[in-house]
């Protein structure tokens, strides 16, 4: 599904990813760990044609994500949902209408949008905060309501980077709980994290990057760092 | 879909400018600063208008016929001189007219008057009074006298003299003053339109400015790019609605005022040309207001929106 073939990616006069060859298949859920500086962030933002890589392709299905048009490029991120550790929710906006923005932004009608927000809310169990705004949701339920809106769309893809990253471990572990949960459903999931816990829990592939590269790919990996 | 979009767009736009209430109002205070100048400028340009109105119509030029010039004579004159383009006016004053407007303004002086009735005939002449459409034309509308050919040979002998050569000084001073006024007028009233738009315009872009971030999730979620920009845009022009709104009424005061205070040095009643030129005045505001707003967001968000 996601694949690199000899990405390098340097910012002015640093590199932050060196020759990584990795391939996704649909439905895994991959963890991607390292020290802060390692890659990860980058590694996702060249997933979704944040960044432009310096060397190398990076295919989403048969499409080179990086040479895709401005329309195409929305299309294409339409089908992928992306959860941050800092949330990035509409600030001006209700936990309600951040999920229906999500809906609305890939032109669903609003009888999808009446059945299917109340319906996701629930999921994360957000039912009763629908009507607030996210500076009045504590880090878990902002968390939650991002996945929400990850997920509102059925996208294939799940990009989650540093997910628990800004939560205690009672919310960590909700947070890992509902995206395994999501995993299941078959949506593919790549998930990155800095955190033993998490990478212990899901008990899924592990990507370990060091500097740049990846220097372990384990199936059924742990947190060796 | 397109009308749902549009629904969707002005809603989420709407909402935009009703829940970031201090930014709205920092927009609003600005946008209304804008077009209070652009209105004062219109008032301005208003009294200066009347003001050199009033002076243009002080300046004319009267060509005065030696006496006893015959009617058919001056009749010829009159007619081919309101053939001139020049030409917005002519009055006629007869010889009789002449006499009696003569010992109206005397009826003090005694010794000119019995100097008038020791004279057996009337000595004045009759006389044709120009007004010309702008002050700069009188020297065209003289030449015309002067041009050879222009008049016949018997006409040119009825003409006694022309005022204008006396005058001409005071009519190109003030010529040169009114147009200088003019030019001046424009030239500061283009530079604080200009300078209150560069303002209202990067207003605008800081405010936008501090939606980037959400302007980058919005695009991670999917949003296309009309679906992004029409919101701001919807909010821009709301902000243009509201500060003309507040404009307008902020100028009934303020017009009472000048018109109470100031009608006798500007020259017009300002409160009475703000009444009957209200929906005018308004629609120039809601116009401005609406697409300084529209565009500056167009402009704005357009550099968020690039990759």
């Amino acid at each position: 599904m996601i694949y690199f073939n000899d990405v390098t990616k340097k910012y002015s006069n640093s590199v932050s990813l060196e020759d990584i060859n990795i391939s996704i298949t649909q439905g895994e859920f991959v963890a991607i760990v390292g020290h802060s500086g390692a890659g990860k962030t980058t590694l996702t933002k060249l997933i979704l044609a944040e960044e432009k890589p310096t060397k190398g392709t990076v295919f989403f299905e048969s499409t080179d994500v990086h040479k895709l048009s401005s329309k195409h490029l929305t299309d294409f991120r339409r089908k992928v949902g992306v959860v941050f550790q800092d949330f990035r929710l509409l600030a001006n906006k209700t936990a309600y209408e951040n999920i229906a923005f999500a809906m609305e932004a890939v032109e669903k009608d609003d009888n999808d949008i009446f059945q299917d927000v109340p319906h996701v809310l629930e999921l994360v169990d957000l039912t009763s905060k629908a009507h607030l705004f996210p500076h009045q949701l504590s880090g878990g339920e902002k968390q939650r309501l991002a996945i929400a809106r990850a997920i509102i769309t059925q996208p294939n893809l799940i990009i989650a980077d540093e997910p628990t990253g800004n939560l205690d471990p009672i919310n960590t572990s909700e947070v890992v709980n509902l995206l395994k949960k999501i995993n299941d459903l078959g949506t593919t999931i790549i998930l990155t994290t800095h955190n033993r816990s998490v990478v212990d829990q899901i008990k899924k592939r592990v990507i370990t990057l060091e500097n740049g590269r990846v220097i372990r790919d384990d199936k059924d990996g742990k947190y060796m760092l | 879909m397109f009308f749902i979009k549009m629904k969707r767009v002005i809603v989420s736009g709407y909402r935009n400018f009703t829940r970031s209430g201090f930014t709205s109002m920092a927009s609003i205070l600005i946008m209304t600063i804008t077009l209070f100048v652009i209105t004062s400028l219109i008032f301005i340009q208003a009294a200066l208008n009347s003001s050199l109105d009033d002076i243009k119509e002080k300046v004319d030029v009267t060509v005065y016929f030696v006496p006893n010039t015959g009617d058919s004579s001056i009749q010829n004159i009159e007619d081919a001189l309101r053939k001139l383009p020049e030409v917005r006016d002519i009055s006629y004053t007869s010889q009789e007219e002449a006499l009696t407007e003569f010992k109206e303004k005397h009826s003090g002086d005694y010794l000119t008057l019995q100097a008038l009735d020791e004279l057996d005939e009337n000595p004045l002449g009759a006389s044709l009074n120009i007004k010309a459409k702008d002050p700069s034309q009188y020297e065209s509308i003289v030449k015309y006298f002067e041009n050879d050919g222009a008049l016949s040979e018997q006409d040119v002998t009825t003409i006694d003299k022309i005022d204008y050569h006396q005058n001409k000084i005071v009519i190109e001073r003030l010529t040169s003053i009114i147009n200088g006024a003019r030019k001046l007028g424009f030239a500061v009233s283009l530079i604080l339109v200009l300078i209150s738009l560069v303002i209202t315009f990067s207003t605008i872009r800081l405010i936008i400015y501090m939606s980037r971030e959400e302007i980058n999730v919005m695009k991670l979620v999917g949003a296309g790019e009309g679906y992004i920009r029409g919101p701001f845009i919807v909010s821009g022009a709301l902000v243009g609605i509201v500060a003309s709104i507040a404009t307008i009424l902020i100028f009934i005061p303020v017009s009472i005022w000048l018109g109470n205070q100031m009608t006798d040095f500007v020259g017009i009643n300002l409160y009475t040309y703000y009444k009957s030129n209200f929906l005018q005045l308004f629609i120039i505001m809601l116009g401005s207001g609406i697409s300084i707003g529209v565009i500056s967001s167009i402009f704005a968000i357009h550099r968020y929106l690039r990759k």
